[in-house]
């Protein structure tokens, strides 16, 4: 059931009223309910999956759980001495850990043979096997639910959150549908207190989850999807190094609009439960640098990363040791390179978390380079901006944000070529034929796109523009409007209903259902 | 609290009815060529008190005058056409018809039985287009739910075509770029295009040689066909309808000898009676110089009116309808639906030889 259909507007209209009609000690049964449901309308196949990843993580955090418990209680009925209980508790750390071990061995063994079946050569020579079973497409949400679940269950060993002992309820963390499919990937910390917890409905906050909701299919379906064969036309060589330029803007677009708006999807529906989900992009193309476009694009995803794969590395005692030996030899440098060791690893993941294929691998190796090279290059733009005071100019903020926006999207352009010589061939056509004339000789025009859809699209981009410059400088949208005249609001939103009803690209001849994040 | 839920209910009101102004402005309204979209619809003007309903595709509405039968034999008559009109979908207008009115007598053009399953019947999105045309116009029913079901392409199929239906506006939200004056002039309704289901054409442009078709591997008429015509066979006989297979005397699509074959021999079994009307043009008087508006594939209104004289002529005597041309309140009503008849046709031969001068 994809969240661009009328089935689930209807299920989820059902979910909401069931929410709030029935007793509130009801409340986290019925998302329960729901969230099998809405999986169970996906393949049944899938459904392996999600139980694997949903028992195996119970069954670890429960085994984890119950070793602290008895050492708990070990300790303090029985008069031991300090080496004593240095023994119990590194003799249950180490049973923790081969519990942890074993669970995410498990679950990231069936995630990578999941995303290497997407591989053709792999796919023909599991043909036949019993792996050919698994050849149906990357499960719905398993990036996603596996990455959360498998976080939640190192917590637990870490001792940062509390084992669910209930597994329905843990059952309902792995699976709460609005979050199932793309995230945001959420820490078990963050949502205890609300997934469990009774909600009284809340006129303000449904109204502000469903105007979310509708902002995200506003994004989705008027821009991303409108947008979307265009990306398809401009891939073409013949289209020289314009070609290839537009191709980056129009991914830049259409992948901000596709994901963001799937995330504001997610974020409103919950929000209207009185659930607040942590959010995933604050305006990631206002960054003026690539560390702050990393705070700011696919937040969960990286912020996951960051405790799970680069800090262990950071702080392991192989990193450690290099540090000493390191410092030692090359001086400042050598105190760095661990964490470069460290990022290079954590985007290498992130590379291969996205895809199997060396544009993806590429696209974390071209990610890391630019964070370590402006890190390395720091003290020389510190010396630069003291000397040039730049930084003080009114234009230098949106230099910056132009500079990194173009930046950020020739990277990005890797998603788009599984070859990447021909990613690279894209920019040797920028130098050898720019091509300028397709822009004035009426080719805009052949690639899919009609005037009106250039129209519709000039006037979703500029409304998207000018309520992130809203957000930036001043705040919720919604807010605002909220403190004004409720017909004027009705209004407005109701006119963003309509422009979703009229100009999203949906119906016969599309298919709107899919989000880009999907296939990862 | 009660100002709040005054406001909002106030406020949802107002949406819906904005939303539902917004559809039926988008919804074509079917004028000009494509005003045989409308014909569907039109039906629940007349139905009701016709001896005699026609269930069929372009060869039905084109090709049948009711007026004729009417002013002729005093038989009442309605046709239920839409174009394209696949057999699965008479089977389920003549079913919803059937919740109207319980004629003597439904006729029946085969030429539908060629096309056995949606993919057969031609692209997809020509197909839906059609499917469109026929379906949009049904009132809601359970005859409509399983047209709708029977009718989607594949590409439909996966894309939860249904709700579309159910909401128009999903289908045809693209329109609001395209719109035009009519869709505007007609947004709340729109005198019919028909009279009875009949679309007149009063063009003239003869055929000019012969409809060749090439020769097909096989002529076996499909399982799908045939399920839905016994399924009209038994509805007909559940409800002491005879029905009445026909083939109008058009030249193009070419009707097969094989399946006239298979078609007279499962009247013959079932004790129906079946006139293909290519067989006795010349008995009818059609002049394929003066009858036909596009060379041959439909009659024009003189075509018509022959064709359905010789009908009317079998439909009295033989299969013995009555004249009921003495029963004063529907005699009023027909005189209306004539009048209008030829008021149309003086228009549209006075459009033709103006254009011609």
């Amino acid at each position: 059931m994809s969240f661009i259909s009328v089935p689930f507007l209807l299920f989820f209209g059902a979910v909401s009223l069931a929410y709030y009609l029935l007793p509130r000690r009801w409340q986290w049964g019925v998302l329960l309910a729901g969230s099998v449901i809405f999986y169970l309308t996906a393949d049944l196949r899938y459904w392996i999956f999600l139980t694997v990843c949903t028992v195996s993580g119970y069954l670890a955090v429960c085994r984890m759980d119950d070793r602290l418990r008895k050492l708990d209680a070990y300790l303090r009925e029985k008069p031991l001495t300090r080496e004593e209980k240095k023994a119990a508790r590194g003799s249950v750390k180490g049973k923790n850990r081969l519990t942890l071990a074993a669970c995410l061995v498990l679950n990231f063994a069936m995630l990578f043979v999941c995303k290497a079946l997407l591989l053709p050569a792999v796919r023909t020579a599991a043909e036949g096997t019993a792996l050919s079973f698994l050849s149906l497409g990357l499960p719905l949400g398993i990036s996603f639910y596996l990455f959360q679940t498998m976080g939640y269950c190192i917590d637990v060993y870490r001792g940062k959150a509390k084992a669910q002992r209930n597994f329905l309820k843990f059952a309902l963390f792995t699976t709460y549908f609005p979050y199932l499919i793309q995230g945001p990937i959420s820490a078990y910390g963050k949502l205890e207190g609300q997934l469990y917890t009774s909600h009284d409905f809340d006129g303000k906050q449904w109204s502000f989850g469903v105007q979310r909701m509708l902002w995200g299919y506003f994004k989705k379906l008027v821009i991303a999807d409108r947008i979307a064969p265009l990306i398809a036309s401009l891939r073409a060589p013949e289209l020289g190094g314009m070609g290839f330029f537009l191709l980056t803007l129009s991914y830049a677009v259409q992948i901000y609009g596709d994901f963001t708006g799937g995330i504001d999807m997610t974020i409103g529906m919950s929000e209207s439960l009185g659930i607040c989900l942590p959010e995933n992009f604050i305006r990631p193309y206002f960054s003026k640098n690539i560390a702050e476009y990393w705070r700011r694009w696919h937040i969960s995803l990286g912020e996951w990363m960051k405790d799970y794969i680069f800090y262990p590395i950071s702080v392991s005692g192989p990193m450690l040791r290099l540090s000493k030996t390191a410092r030692a030899r090359l001086g400042n440098f050598g105190k760095r390179l661990p964490v470069y060791v460290a990022s290079l690893a954590t985007w290498f993941v992130t590379g291969i978390w996205h895809g199997l294929t060396p544009n993806f691998i590429l696209w974390g190796m071209l990610n890391c380079l630019f964070i370590v090279g402006s890190e390395e290059c720091a003290p020389l733009y510190a010396r630069f901006h003291n000397r040039f005071h730049l930084k003080e100019k009114g234009w230098y903020g949106g230099f910056e944000i132009l500079r990194m926006f173009l930046l950020m999207n020739f990277i990005r352009a890797c998603d788009l070529f599984p070859h990447v010589g021909d990613y690279f061939a894209g920019f040797g056509r920028m130098l050898t034929n720019p091509n300028f004339a397709m822009l004035t000789n009426g080719t805009l025009l052949t690639l899919g796109l009609t005037g009106p859809d250039f129209a519709i699209l000039g006037f979703g981009i500029a409304l998207l523009f000018a309520v992130s410059l809203y957000q930036e400088k001043k705040g919720s949208v919604r807010e605002a409007l909220w403190s004004g005249n409720v017909w004027l609001r009705y209004g407005l939103f109701f006119l963003l209903l309509l422009a979703v009803l009229l100009m999203g690209k949906y119906g016969t001849g599309y298919n709107a259902g899919s989000f880009i994040y999907n296939q990862f | 609290m009660k100002k709040i839920n005054l406001r909002l209910c106030a406020a949802l009101a107002l949406g819906l009815a904005a939303l539902l102004l917004v559809q039926a402005l988008v919804c074509p309204k079917y004028t000009g060529v494509s005003r045989d979209g409308s014909l569907t619809g039109e039906y629940y003007g007349f139905a009701g008190g016709n001896d005699v309903l026609f269930v069929g595709d372009c060869e039905v509405y084109e090709n049948f005058s009711p007026i004729t039968l009417w002013e002729n034999y005093g038989i009442p008559s309605a046709i239920r056409g839409s174009p394209q009109q696949m057999i699965w979908q008479s089977y389920y207008l003549l079913e919803d018809a059937l919740r109207y009115e319980t004629p003597r007598a439904v006729v029946f053009n085969v030429l539908s039985m060629k096309y056995d399953t949606p993919k057969s019947a031609g692209p997809d999105s020509r197909r839906e287009a059609y499917n469109r045309m026929t379906l949009d116009g049904m009132r809601w029913s359970k005859s409509k739910l399983d047209a709708i079901e029977a009718s989607m392409t594949e590409g439909e199929q996966g894309r939860d075509a249904l709700w579309s239906y159910v909401f128009p506006l999903l289908r045809y939200h693209e329109r609001w770029n395209t719109l035009e004056k009519e869709d505007v002039q007609y947004l709340f309704g729109k005198d019919p295009v028909s009279h009875n289901g009949y679309l007149m054409q009063a063009g003239v442009k003869p055929v000019t040689g012969e409809h060749v078709e090439p020769p097909l591997a096989d002529y076996t008429l499909g399982e799908n066909s045939w399920y839905y015509l016994n399924k009209m066979e038994q509805l007909c006989r559940e409800k002491g309808i005879q029905l009445i297979l026909v083939k109008a005397p058009t030249l193009s699509p070419v009707w097969w000898s094989q399946w006239d074959r298979q078609v007279a021999d499962y009247a013959a079994e079932k004790g129906l009676l079946y006139l293909n009307f290519l067989e006795v043009q010349d008995e009818i008087g059609i002049d394929w110089q003066q009858d036909t508006y596009d060379t041959g594939l439909h009659l024009n209104v003189y075509g018509a009116e022959k064709l359905s004289d010789y009908f009317g002529k079998i439909l009295s005597e033989d299969v013995g309808l009555p004249d009921r041309r003495t029963e004063e309140a529907l005699s009023r009503r027909w005189a209306e639906k004539c009048a209008r008849y030829y008021e149309e046709k003086a228009g549209l031969e006075a459009q033709r030889d103006g254009g011609d001068a």
